[in-house]
C-alpha cells in the first residue's frame, strides 16, 4: 500500500493517534509529514518522548490535544520548539505524564485492562496538576474523567510494601504508526536495536499502520523467529518506505540527519519561516521520496550507517 | 595545569562520585559525559544504563540524545521503556541504581521543576516536562543533580514538582509512599550542594577554585547553611584527558 492510501484510509480528522520511536531515533516520518500533507487536524496524540515527529504534527496544526511525557528532541532542541509555542501560546490542550506511566498506559491498553498501578510521581505536580479542564474531559467522551488515581494498596501486610500507588488508565488509540526496519509482505514485524515502546503503542491500537526499509516475503520472516516483535495479524498496512525515519534515525540503517534537524530547530523558531519550512519540505513535495531527493543523494549517503556500529560512524554532528 | 571548562569540571565532579559496579542510569548531555567518565575515573565496572532500554553500551561516540543509535551498539541487550523503568522499580535492582538528573529549578529538599515556569496550563517558559526523570527520581537508591548556578534556578518553591526530592523532609519522602532515596549531591558550574542527613534541606558543601562562597549565595534564593563548604579539587591533567580523548573526542560536549 502507498502511504497516501495508508494514512488517508487509517487517519481521520479528530482521530486518537500514536507514533512509534523516541526522540530523534525511527520516528515514522514519512506518515507524519503525509498527514501534514493531506491536512489532517484536530488529532488527539499520545505521546511518550516521541521527540521529532511530535513537534512537527503541532507544528503543522494537526494536533488538538496531547497527552506526553517529554517534549524533547536531544541535543538538536532541550524542548522542541513547536511543542514549546504551542503550548505558551494556548494553543493545544495538553496534560503531561512520565515515560513510564505513558509506557504503563500503552500496555494497559495492549492487555485489555483499565488501569495499571506504578509507584513513580507521589508527592509530585504530575498528580497535583492537571491539565486537561473538567469540561474538556467531560466533552471528550473517550478520555477516563480522571487524568489519575491514587489508591491505597490492597495487599500491603509489611511495613517496606508500598503503602500507595498511582493508577494510570489505559489508552487505545484508533491508530498507532510505527517505522521498522524489516517486515513481510503480511505485515510481521522485526526491529533492530531498541524497541522503544513500539511494541505496546502498537498492541494498543485498534489499527496499526507499518513502514518499513526493508519489504520481504513472509517466509523469509519466520527464518529468524527471535527477531521479530509484531505478528501479522496485528498489522492494516504494510508502507514499503526507504528512509521512512528521516530526518530521525533507524539503527542499522541510516543515522539522524544534523545538519537537517539543525535547519529545522532555526526556522522552527519564528513563524514565518517555519511556513516557508513547511512550504519547502513538506507541501512542497508529493510523496517521502521527493523530500529525499531534495535532501539530495549526497546527504543521504553521508548519513549511511556502517558496519557493525549501526550509525554513521565520525559523522560531523557539531 | 591545562585550561578545562565548567562543563567539564561538572562532569568530572560527579563521575567522580559514582561508584564501582553502580548501575548508573544516564539522560543526555553533561550526564552521559559523567557516567562514560566515571567508567575511566572512580568505576571501571560501572553500568551505563539508558531509560530508552540500552544496557552496558559501547559508546565509541557521544550520544546526543537516549535514544541515540550509539547507545545501541554493543550492549548487553537492547530492550525497550518498559523493562529499563521496571528494573528501576523493581525492588532488589532500584536500589544499586544512581540516577543522575538535571532541571530548571531546584528547591532546598531536592524537588525538580523540568516542566513550567508561571502558570502550569499557560506558563511564560515551557519545558520538555518529566520524561523518565520524575520515574528515576521515585524510585532509585540515590540521584546527581546537574544545574546551572544562575538565579531564577535555586528557589524556595517550585513552579512546578515535576520530579521528587525530599519533598517537604523529616521523612515525607516516605509518608509519601515514595522508596527511601533521594538526592544525593547537586553539581552546577560553581559548585557542589548535599543534604542534611536528619533534615535533608541542601547545604553548600564544597565550591570551585576562583569561586567565593558569595557568589554563589547571590543565586540561592533560600537560607543555606555554608558552614560546612570546602574547596573543591580541579579538573586534573589525567581526568581531562580521559574526558577529551575517551569520552568526547568531537568535542560536542564542552
Amino acid at each position: 500500500m502507498s502511504m497516501a492510501e495508508a494514512i488517508s484510509r487509517f487517519v481521520k480528522p479528530g482521530c486518537h493517534l500514536s507514533i512509534g520511536g523516541f526522540t530523534l531515533n525511527r520516528n515514522p516520518m514519512a506518515a507524519v509529514y503525509e498527514i501534514i500533507r493531506q491536512r489532517i487536524d484536530n488529532l488527539h496524540l499520545y505521546a511518550h518522548s516521541n521527540g521529532q515527529g511530535v513537534d512537527e504534527l503541532i507544528g503543522a496544526g494537526c494536533v488538538r490535544a496531547i497527552e506526553i511525557a517529554y517534549g524533547g528532541n536531544g541535543r538538536f532542541a532541550p524542548t522542541c520548539i513547536r511543542f514549546r509555542k504551542a503550548i505558551e501560546t494556548g494553543q493545544i490542550h495538553f496534560e503531561d505524564y512520565s515515560n513510564y506511566q505513558m509506557t504503563l498506559r500503552f500496555m494497559a491498553g495492549a492487555m485489555g485492562v483499565p488501569f495499571l498501578p506504578t509507584t513513580s510521581g507521589l508527592g509530585t505536580d504530575i498528580l497535583q496538576k492537571w491539565g486537561f479542564s473538567p469540561e474538556f474531559r467531560e466533552a471528550e467522551t473517550r478520555l477516563p474523567r480522571e487524568k489519575l488515581l491514587v489508591m491505597d494498596n490492597p495487599f500491603r501486610r509489611q511495613d517496606e510494601d508500598p503503602p500507595k500507588v498511582v493508577l494510570l488508565p489505559a489508552v487505545n488509540p484508533d491508530v498507532t504508526i510505527i517505522h521498522v526496519q524489516k517486515a513481510g509482505r503480511e505485515g510481521t514485524v522485526s526491529i533492530n536495536g531498541l524497541t522503544f515502546a513500539d511494541v505496546e503503542q502498537a498492541k494498543a491500537a485498534r489499527h496499526l499502520i507499518v513502514s518499513c526499509e526493508e519489504l520481504v516475503e513472509e517466509d523469509e520472516m519466520r527464518l529468524e523467529p527471535g527477531e521479530n516483535q509484531l505478528p501479522f495479524f496485528l498489522v492494516d498496512a504494510v508502507v514499503h518506505q526507504f528512509y521512512g525515519a528521516y530526518p530521525t534515525a533507524c539503527y542499522g540503517c541510516y543515522d539522524y540527519d544534523p545538519q537537517f534537524l539543525k535547519m529545522y530547530q532555526r526556522l522552527a523558531k519564528d513563524d514565518a519561516l517555519y511556513a516557508s519550512y513547511l512550504g519547502e519540505y513538506v507541501y512542497g513535495v508529493d510523496n517521502h521520496q521527493q523530500l529525499c531527493d531534495l535532501v539530495g543523494r549526497e546527504q543521504l549517503q553521508r548519513i549511511r550507517a556502517v558496519n557493525p556500529q549501526g550509525y554513521a560512524a565520525g559523522l560531523d554532528r557539531r | 595545569m591545562m585550561d578545562y571548562t565548567l562543563t567539564e569540571m561538572m562532569a568530572v565532579v560527579a563521575a567522580r562520585e559514582i561508584r564501582d559496579e553502580e548501575i548508573v542510569f544516564c539522560g543526555t548531555g553533561i550526564s552521559m559525559l559523567a557516567a562514560m567518565a566515571a567508567k575511566h575515573i572512580s568505576a571501571p565496572r560501572s553500568v551505563i544504563f539508558f531509560e530508552t532500554g540500552a544496557i552496558d553500551s559501547l559508546l565509541e561516540e557521544i550520544p546526543l540524545a537516549v535514544a541515540d543509535s550509539r547507545v545501541m551498539y554493543h550492549t548487553a541487550l537492547n530492550g525497550g521503556l518498559a523493562d529499563a523503568f521496571a528494573t528501576m522499580q523493581n525492588p532488589f535492582t532500584g536500589p544499586r541504581v544512581v540516577g543522575i538528573l538535571g532541571a530548571a529549578q531546584i528547591d532546598p529538599f531536592g524537588n525538580l521543576n523540568s516542566t513550567a515556569i508561571g502558570d502550569y496550563d499557560q506558563p511564560r517558559i515551557r519545558f520538555s516536562g518529566s520524561g523518565g526523570a520524575c520515574d528515576v527520581a521515585s524510585f532509585v537508591g540515590r540521584t546527581i543533580i546537574f544545574m546551572r548556578q544562575v538565579k531564577g534556578r535555586f528557589v524556595e518553591k517550585l513552579d512546578y514538582l515535576t520530579s521528587p526530592g525530599y519533598l517537604d523532609g523529616n521523612g515525607s519522602r516516605q509518608r509519601a509512599g515514595l522508596r527511601p532515596g533521594g538526592p544525593e549531591l547537586v553539581v552546577t558550574d560553581k559548585a557542589v550542594f548535599r543534604f542534611d542527613e536528619k533534615s535533608k534541606r541542601m547545604y553548600l558543601a564544597g565550591y570551585y577554585p576562583g569561586i567565593k562562597v558569595a557568589e554563589i549565595m547571590e543565586t540561592v534564593e533560600f537560607p543555606l547553611d555554608c558552614n560546612r563548604a570546602v574547596p573543591v579539587p580541579a579538573v586534573t591533567d589525567k581526568e581531562l584527558q580521559i574526558l577529551r580523548q575517551k569520552c568526547d573526542p568531537q568535542g560536542l560536549i564542552r
